[in-house]
């Protein structure tokens, strides 16, 4: 394997295991649900894509013609991440569970919950 | 009975047939071209109306643009998570859209779910709010007026809707 | 270069699917063990592509677009079970 193609490869499973690491720490690290959805959603993201770039270059390589179907899993991936954190964002509130006492705006959860409209004279811009 | 209900689906599924077997010989093109042609005409009936994109280009400019948005956003958030967590201050905001197809107010939420910070939580049942959760919210306003600006007013423009 | 490489990452996703796991056990809430197993399986997915890169096959991805799949339907699944009590409507 030539060495500038190694490089590539390292380099982008390094970004992409730290990424996921970042993702799954933050999980762990952060104080309520709300926050704890945005780690997974967005470290992983970049994560996946990382480690599939860098299988996506290997076997290019190895078969030796462009191997172009590790896309197909990142794709995916982009597409359901968010539909999963809303689908979760709905649980969590259907269930009250409620956030960390500094969250801005705390009353728009019950809201948020009936799925109804704030009232304007809040959010009047 | 046309022979290409939903073209952009059947586009979808050619290529989606072959990188899944990741080969571009004769007979797999065969087989895709099957699909494509069988699968959008049997489920054509089943399909709700949508919005056409009514300019590509500009499609293809917003999905560039989210990728950037993605990276930036990843970088950013990673370094929140492993910052400070006393210093962070989340909060709720309510976003008024004006997007009526249903398409476009799903492509804004993943949109918003996808890049700096913010996870889409909720639609209002008249679809004229879209409630955000903000990791970091410092100016509610300005956050606010930059979904506006930089993802709605494109979404719009590209469905013209 | 690349062994090492592929060692160490190997490393930082099992790490993060200790840490999965450890959130998956204490919860607190039923939406809190769901997000872990959301995360579970996207890490699942990475390991399995770096153990394909390691042992020089092209199967495994075939497994990798398995479990992207089941993990998205379950993900949901779950959810609409707990938003409605019912999976199929």
């Amino acid at each position: 394997m030539p060495f500038y193609l190694e490089i590539i490869i390292c380099v982008s499973l390094l970004i992409g295991g730290v990424f996921l690491l970042i993702g799954s720490y933050g999980l762990v690290r952060l104080p309520d649900l709300y926050m704890r959805l945005h780690s997974p959603t967005k470290a992983s993201t970049l994560g996946i894509t990382g480690v599939l770039l860098a299988s996506m270059i290997f076997q290019s390589h190895l078969k030796g013609f462009l191997s172009i179907q590790e896309l197909l899993i990142t794709l995916f991936l982009l597409i359901t991440a968010p539909v999963a954190a809303n689908m979760i964002a709905k649980t969590a509130l259907h269930q009250r569970t409620q956030p960390v006492e500094k969250t801005k705006n705390p009353e728009l959860i019950d809201i948020v919950r009936d799925r109804e409209s704030p009232k304007q004279s809040q959010h009047e811009e | 009975m046309m022979l290409f209900p939903m073209p952009f689906h059947s586009v979808l599924l050619f290529v989606v047939w072959l990188l899944l077997n990741n080969s571009v010989s004769a007979g797999h093109m065969v087989l895709a071209a099957f699909f494509a042609i069988t699968i959008p005409w049997l489920v054509s009936g089943m399909r709700d109306e949508h919005p056409k994109i009514l300019k590509p280009w500009l499609a293809i400019r917003y999905v560039l643009m989210v990728m950037k948005d993605i990276v930036t956003a990843n970088v950013e958030v990673a370094l929140l998570i492993v910052g400070p967590i006393k210093k962070l201050q989340p909060g709720f905001v309510a976003v008024p859209i004006n997007i009526s197809s249903d398409l476009g107010i799903t492509i804004l939420a993943s949109t918003v779910s996808l890049t700096p910070g913010t996870v889409s939580a909720e639609v209002s049942k008249d679809k004229a709010w879209l409630y955000i959760h903000a990791l970091h919210l410092d100016n509610e306003v300005e956050l606010i007026e930059s979904i506006k600006q930089r993802y709605e007013a494109p979404i719009k423009e590209i469905f013209g809707c | 270069m690349l062994s090492w490489t592929i060692l160490i990452v190997a490393v930082c996703i099992c790490a993060a699917l200790i840490l999965n796991l450890w959130r998956l056990m204490k919860g607190p809430t039923v939406s809190d063990r769901i997000l872990a197993l959301d995360t579970m399986y996207i890490n699942a997915i990475a390991l399995i592509l770096l153990y394909g890169i390691y042992v020089k096959s092209a199967l495994y991805f075939e497994a990798a677009v398995l479990i992207a799949m089941l993990g998205f339907v379950s993900t949901a699944a779950l959810c609409k079970y707990l938003l409605r009590g019912d999976i199929i409507e």
